[in-house]
């Protein structure tokens, strides 16, 4: 097996990208049966907005801000104009959903052509640095770093606070958390948009490695969505270990078998699913 | 403090209620009776806003609660103990517990601080960092009267809480809901068993296919051994 340090940290750098895509559509998954296909959309407005914000500013961090907050407002405006009207109606959301990926990418492809498009890392993260006797890409380390960050905070949150814990009983039993005269619409409304919040920031920090294109949208979209069966649904904790899975099992596969690297992720997907419907680290069953 | 009146639901085709008609007054245990499947858990989240079509007049303190949210409801002072408990199991115990807590009214009589609530549960002070479901059924169920309770209600609905519990935690329930209704409590209390119901409440109404076919002091009832016979298929030893 290929493994080895720079893997690794390609793995885990990857690892990063996707947990920020997933652990969104997971929670709110989770708390309301509620299907976003426009998660991968999400990525792909902060990517390519943060590419232009660090073009004309030149300042990645900006471009950061700019593209976490376009996610945020294009997932604000998809939820209240939207999906509000959908509750309970996966067929229609699956529908909707997909049909605004559609719209977005057109759009994008419109205002940014349809080539790959590329930012350079921060001054600080460029080039490479020695880890364990491996040469590795400096911005790879510091992704995994600002995921793992990312990660605990987002995980004290929902594990650690009063409002976290409205969540997670949201997830449990939605019916029951009403009945003690908690606002459920408010609560995922809040998810919904931290979680296209950390689909921006993801599709901006992930600009350097992935780049952004017409068809990130998609490729992220498959990914997140074999993350969120893989966790289980509703568990950040179950985001945060399959995000690594699906992440090192992709890029050791991409290694030695490049053509067969989807079908191994699909394939665990499904083993995954027969062994264990739940997901991994889930609770509850579809 | 809750009246219905006339109340018509269900969940799709056809109607679960076809014209419930009862009354709750100030600091009174009202009894809601019948057999599996009468209407009694329907009535319960008709009350709660929890059913898909409701038709009817339901009114707390005068104000109509019909159309609203659940969480509205809840805080306009109605809260429900729902039958099979319904812990949260990704909750601690104290987690649980506090969820719904809120500040009571400025006009509210009956209060409740979390001192209080552990003085009369005292096993969810000591088990408070488990999670939830870890608890026996028991204290499961004292832990969802208590969780319903911190959220200051005016009227408690009360789902079967003698479910699936031994007689001697049956007992327990018993105890525990006369002491809230010594506190001066609203609660209406679907049961089925019949002793623990008589136990706490003033005024009974029984429920046959959606409708009250009976209602009347508790006594009247003990007394009327073809009622319980008929409507209840089971008799108190008296």
């Amino acid at each position: 097996m290929p493994i080895n340090t720079a893997s690794l940290v390609i793995g885990l750098s990857y690892a990063s990208l996707l947990f920020l895509v997933s652990v969104g559509l997971s929670v709110v998954f989770g708390l309301m049966r509620f299907v976003n296909l426009a998660t991968g959309s999400l990525y792909l407005i902060g990517g390519y907005v943060a590419w232009s914000v660090a073009r004309k500013s030149n300042s990645f961090l900006l471009a950061l801000i700019a593209g976490a907050a376009a996610a945020l407002v294009l997932g604000i405006l998809i939820e209240r104009g939207f999906l509000q009207r959908l509750h309970r109606q996966e067929l229609l959301q699956v529908a909707l959903t997909l049909g605004i990926a559609y719209i977005v990418q057109d759009v994008t492809r419109w205002i940014w052509g349809g080539d790959p498009l590329r930012l350079r890392p921060p001054a600080v993260f460029r080039g490479s640095m020695e880890l364990f006797g491996s040469v590795v890409p400096t911005y790879r380390v510091a992704l995994i770093g600002i995921g793992a960050v990312l990660a605990i905070a987002v995980w004290y949150l929902l594990e650690r606070t009063k409002w976290g814990a409205y969540v997670r009983a949201g997830v449990d039993d939605l019916e029951m958390v009403q009945c003690l005269g908690i606002n459920a619409r408010r609560i995922f409304a809040v998810v919904f948009a931290l979680g296209a919040l950390l689909c921006g920031l993801g599709g901006a920090l992930g600009t350097p490695v992935t780049g952004v294109a017409p068809g990130t949208d998609i490729q992220l979209q498959l990914m997140a969505l074999i993350v969120v069966v893989l966790g289980g649904l509703g568990s950040v904790a179950g985001a945060i270990v399959a995000s690594i899975v699906v992440a090192l099992v992709d890029t050791m596969v991409r290694t030695f078998w490049p053509e067969a690297s989807f079908f191994a992720v699909w394939a665990l997907a499904a083993f995954v699913l027969i062994v264990r419907p739940q997901g991994l680290l889930g609770r509850t069953g579809w | 403090m809750l009246e219905l009146r006339d109340v018509y639901g269900g969940y799709g085709e056809g109607f679960v209620l076809n014209g419930i008609s009862l009354r709750v007054e100030e600091g009174q245990a009202v009894g809601l009776l019948g057999r599996n499947g009468a209407g009694k858990t329907t009535t319960m989240r008709a009350i709660m806003g929890l059913l898909p079509r409701v038709a009817g007049d339901i009114r707390l303190r005068g104000e109509s609660l019909v159309g609203l949210p659940p969480h509205v409801i809840c805080s306009k002072g109605i809260t429900l103990v729902p039958q099979g408990r319904r812990i949260f199991p990704s909750l601690t115990v104290t987690e649980n517990l506090l969820l719904g807590a809120r500040q009571p009214r400025p006009d509210q009589r009956v209060r409740w601080t979390v001192d209080e609530i552990y003085e009369l549960f005292p096993i969810l002070k000591e088990r408070g960092k488990i999670r939830g479901t870890l608890l026996s059924g028991g204290e499961q169920q004292m832990l969802t009267i208590a969780r319903s309770l911190m959220t200051q209600p005016l009227v408690l609905l009360c789902d079967e809480p003698s479910e699936g519990l031994a007689p001697v935690m049956v007992q327990r329930v018993g105890e525990i809901l006369q002491r809230i209704k010594r506190a001066g409590l609203s609660i209406l209390l679907a049961e089925q068993n019949l002793d623990l119901a008589l136990s706490v409440i003033d005024v009974a109404y029984i429920v046959e296919e959606g409708r009250i076919i009976w209602h009347g002091p508790k006594e009247e009832l003990l007394a009327n051994r073809d009622l319980q016979e008929t409507y209840l298929g089971l008799r108190v030893e008296v």
